[in-house]
């Protein structure tokens, strides 16, 4: 089977990978560029650990071909902290203790994200339903929904 | 009093535990950069994949692997043959005993398929393409034979047997002919029909539950590399890098010196990764290979073919009298085991009545062969199933007196100094707190809507301690290292490192945890039973111990003065001695002068915790039911838990928060589908439908500290009590909302709208 050249940013670097047609970006992300902060968690699209920022749109990595991430732009977890200083989300989550085994939070905190990049103040229920995509079987979600809120408070402080 | 707050003092003056610091592994698992078991690689890795029945039973006639082998790109292709019968032999495998024999025959099917997603074979590629097509070139012909799965249809004379060698332990007399009933087992007290021929009120129901997953996000997963020496290396996901050592020799009938497991960082286990599936696999397949291989589960293989914990029958008969004091209870359990015997029906039967003080019962349990996935310990295994019967039970009774639920339970509460339903006297237990806690909250009071009720329900787990080692090594700057062997699924590296820094007088940045391979460091228990904070921080806090005995010993040598008149406080060694001007010495300058008092400054301990204080919770949940389309909504929660004393109180709650959400996913949405077949006909995360963040209110821990004395900070286990009460909470909850009993979980909205139809 031959392989297809691809071009694509991640996390705002040039990045090139080869790939068989039917391989998924979670696959080319996890195993040809070595980002293995996103997860697999079922391959299917139901769990969120794969969650990624393509073009600006939250997707599941492992429902999109790696063929596809031609000429897009990909922002995975390993580019949201702005080099050694973690993004307020990253704090949180630590502050809040809003993980426990921590399989899911790189794809909550990428999903948190692009909740926060389109709705700086969600209310409660807006937060659920945005992260109602992304499985925790540690928590509860309490401390996930509370970290996201706080840091949703602290980025609109920053603004001002 | 525990020794170490003995010198302390107090509670209060505790520094570090107690407190809620930033976990020590929070930065790597905040940025993608910690290294679960799928994201471990090495050069050469091959891909392992496994062929799995598509039966639920069957007997396997012939298996051909020529085709397989012979495609380019395949390096190993291993079946039945490729592992040693062993002998029937329990072993100890965390909270409960598992059989090797079963252990080997769940790995790789022998002469039976015994349920749908059973390991028939496996193979090694270059590439996971070659490896799926080398899986289908492998021919397995099958004579299908009658399944069973419902388990009281597996109890039948007629039923299709699963072992036709199995004939039922723990009956008077051995029965005649084999059946699926792997074991019984009997708990009484006192007179159970003269209980009940005294009783003013008896009550009898009967309650179901559905086999249901772990669910943890992360797939098994594991690379296994096989040295032409015979050396082994696994790097794998599991709640015991040595339990996973002591399985794959066992299996493969090598030895344990020749096998070092590193363990990953794990994504979920919840009693799921207490065992093993792949990795004797890719040991073997590395072994037939010489070249790594990496085996990593989908979704649909982890429904089809690892935990679930048991789908179940649960008969509960109470006899009260009229003011509600409990005389009788007669509780009869049936568990389905899967494949293989070991459902959790033994905890089950002794924490069913645990949180009560009945003079006279009988419990009996039934452990049951099936043709599903050989169960696993799912969280306090066994005794949510039991506790849902239970405490319907008792709802159903507190509701026939005109009682308050919560005042029930007080009035035939046990207490200290009672003995337990299933043996032991109970001591510094918690209980009654928490059913004072959650009577007191504001919850219990708030007023409820059209459609809502509010359920409350108890529950019980023991906790277990068992053999931990920890070693603690202070580096030459005066910071220190804590070493453990348990993998940390839940923030206990946090605990770990609080203990040490208290002890040490370190603040916790100072003090680094890391949990080591199998040759780093001494033989500990797997993460399980919720063991971890409570042996393992025993052993860690002894080793600390050591450590400022060590340090105190190295001052006196350098002051030159006698032992008994250097005491170290926060941190620092200071002479007592008046007469002696000796300058107080800190962690960091011992630890620079340790060339010249007795070299580099480390202790190991290496112990058999006991005494791990039994765990109570009492829960509140307010729901509301759509009498139009039966969905339930889950409004508020709240859950009171004795945790001994919170070590890390915000993982605490955590644990609280997380063990309700999967009894309330339990409740209301999660169960196995089979088809006529006996096929899973929902294996995925879209329909088995454990909860989201949009199904679940806010959950509200309560922590009672009722300290357990034979820990150093009164810890005591935490994880596992939280899902034991919210099955019969969300049920009771229900009940009080539509009037109607409902009794097979999960309480799905067409269950429920029928049942409003039927009222």
């Amino acid at each position: 089977m031959s392989k297809r050249h691809i071009s694509a940013v991640v996390n705002g670097d040039p990045a090139e990978f080869l790939t068989e047609p039917g391989r998924t970006l979670l696959d080319a992300l996890r195993d040809d560029l070595g980002l293995t902060g996103s997860k697999e968690g079922c391959g299917s699209g139901d769990c969120g650990a794969c969650s990624v920022i393509l073009d600006g749109r939250l997707v599941c990595s492992c429902l999109v071909l790696a063929a596809e991430a031609e000429g897009r732009r990909i922002e995975t977890i390993e580019g949201m902290a702005d080099g050694g200083v973690l993004h307020p989300l990253q704090s949180k989550f630590l502050e809040h203790a809003a993980l426990q085994c921590g399989f899911c939070t790189p794809g909550l905190l990428v999903a948190a994200k692009a909740l926060l990049d389109t709705n700086p103040d969600p209310t409660e229920s807006e937060t659920r339903y945005w992260l109602a995509g992304n499985l925790c079987r540690c928590t509860g979600y309490d401390k996930v929904i509370r970290a996201v809120m706080d840091a949703a408070a602290d980025l609109r402080q920053a603004r001002v | 009093m525990t020794d170490v707050l003995e010198r302390l003092g107090s509670q209060a003056a505790l520094k570090v535990v107690g407190t809620r610091p930033i976990r020590p592994d929070g930065a790597d698992k905040v940025t993608g950069r910690a290294t679960y078991g799928a994201d471990f690689a090495l050069p050469g890795m091959l891909v392992g994949k496994i062929k799995r029945s598509p039966h639920a039973h069957a007997r396997i006639v012939s298996i051909d692997t020529r085709k397989a082998r012979a495609l380019p790109g395949v390096k190993a292709v291993i079946t039945s043959a490729d592992f040693p019968d062993l002998a029937s032999e329990e072993y100890e495998a965390g909270e409960s005993a598992s059989n090797l024999r079963d252990l080997s025959l769940n790995c790789m099917a022998r002469d039976k398929a015994l349920y749908d997603g059973h390991a028939v074979a496996a193979v090694a590629a270059t590439s996971a393409s070659i490896a799926d097509e080398a899986l289908d070139l492998i021919q397995v012909t099958y004579e299908v034979l009658p399944h069973v799965i419902d388990v009281e249809a597996a109890m039948g004379p007629n039923a299709p047997l699963l072992d036709e060698a199995l004939f039922t332990e723990g009956l008077e007399a051995r029965p005649e002919r084999p059946s699926n009933i792997a074991k019984r087992n009997q708990l009484a007290r006192g007179d159970p029909d003269a209980g009940f021929a005294a009783a003013d009120v008896i009550l009898e129901g009967r309650y179901t539950t559905a086999a249901v997953h772990q669910g943890y996000i992360e797939p098994h997963a594991c690379v296994a590399a096989f040295a032409p020496d015979g050396q082994c290396q696994v790097w794998s996901s599991s709640q015991g890098q040595f339990m996973v050592r002591s399985c794959c020799a066992k299996v493969l009938g090598l030895e344990s010196s020749d096998i070092r497991v590193t363990p990953a960082e794990i994504g979920g286990g919840f009693g799921g990764k207490t065992t093993v599936y792949l990795e004797p696999l890719a040991l073997a397949l590395s072994r037939q290979s010489g070249a790594p291989v990496k085996m990593v589960m989908t979704r649909e293989e982890v429904f089809r073919a690892t935990g679930p914990t048991s789908g179940a029958v649960i008969e509960v008969k109470l006899g009260a009298r009229a003011d509600g004091t409990l005389v009788a209870a007669d509780v009869v359990l049936k568990y389905q085991a899967g494949a293989f015997a070991g459902s959790p029906v033994g905890a089950g039967s002794m924490t069913a009545l645990a949180c009560y003080d009945i003079p006279n019962f009988r419990i009996t349990g039934y452990d049951v062969l099936t043709n599903s996935p050989k169960v696993a310990a799912y969280r306090a295994p066994g005794a949510p199933i039991a506790a849902f019967g239970v405490e319907s039970a008792v709802d159903e009774l507190a509701i026939k007196l005109g009682l308050d639920p919560i005042a029930l339970r007080e009035k035939n509460a046990v207490r200290d100094g009672m003995k337990a339903a299933y043996g032991p006297t109970f001591r510094d237990i918690g209980y009654v707190e928490t059913l004072d806690a959650i009577r007191d909250h504001p919850h219990y009071r708030a007023p409820l809507g059209p459609n809502q009720g509010r359920g409350v329900a108890v529950g019980f787990w023991f906790n277990v301690g068992g053999e931990s080692t920890a070693a603690v090594h202070v580096n030459e700057d005066g910071s220190a290292v804590v070493v453990t062997g348990n993998p940390d699924i839940g923030g206990s590296r946090a605990s770990m490192a609080m203990m040490a820094a208290e002890v040490l007088g370190l603040p916790i940045e100072k003090v680094r945890p890391i949990v080591a391979d199998t040759a780093a460091i001494g033989f500990s228990m797997l993460t399980g039973g919720s063991r971890t904070t409570f042996a393992t921080g025993m052993a860690v806090t002894q080793a600390a111990q050591k450590i400022v005995a060590d340090l105190k010993r190295r001052a006196a040598s350098l002051w030159d003065v006698s032992e008994d008149v250097v005491d170290w406080l926060d941190g620092v060694a200071v002479c007592l001695d008046p007469s002696k001007t000796a300058k107080p010495l800190t962690l960091a300058a011992l630890a620079a002068q340790s060339a010249r008092t007795g070299g580099p400054i480390s202790a190991e301990v290496s112990i058999t915790a006991q005494g791990a204080g039994p765990g109570f919770g009492a829960h509140i949940c307010d729901v509301e039911v759509d009498p139009e389309t039966g969905h339930v909504t889950v409004l508020r929660y709240t859950a009171a838990q004795d945790v001994g004393k919170a070590i890390h109180p915000a993982y605490v709650e955590g644990q609280i928060q997380g063990g309700a959400a999967q009894g309330i996913g339990w409740a209301l949405n999660e169960e196995y589908l089979f088809d006529g077949a006996g096929k899973m006909e929902n294996a995925g995360f879209l329909d088995y439908r454990v909860p989201v963040a949009s199904d679940l209110p806010m959950i509200e821990p309560i922590m009672i500290e009722v300290a357990n004395p034979r820990h150093p900070f009164g810890a005591k286990g935490v994880g596992e009590v939280p899902i034991v009460p919210p099955l019969a909470a969300v049920a009771n909850a229900v009940r009080r909302a539509i009037d109607v009993r409902m009794t097979d979980l999960p309480l799905s909205p067409p269950k429920i709208r029928a049942a409003i139809d039927a009222r």
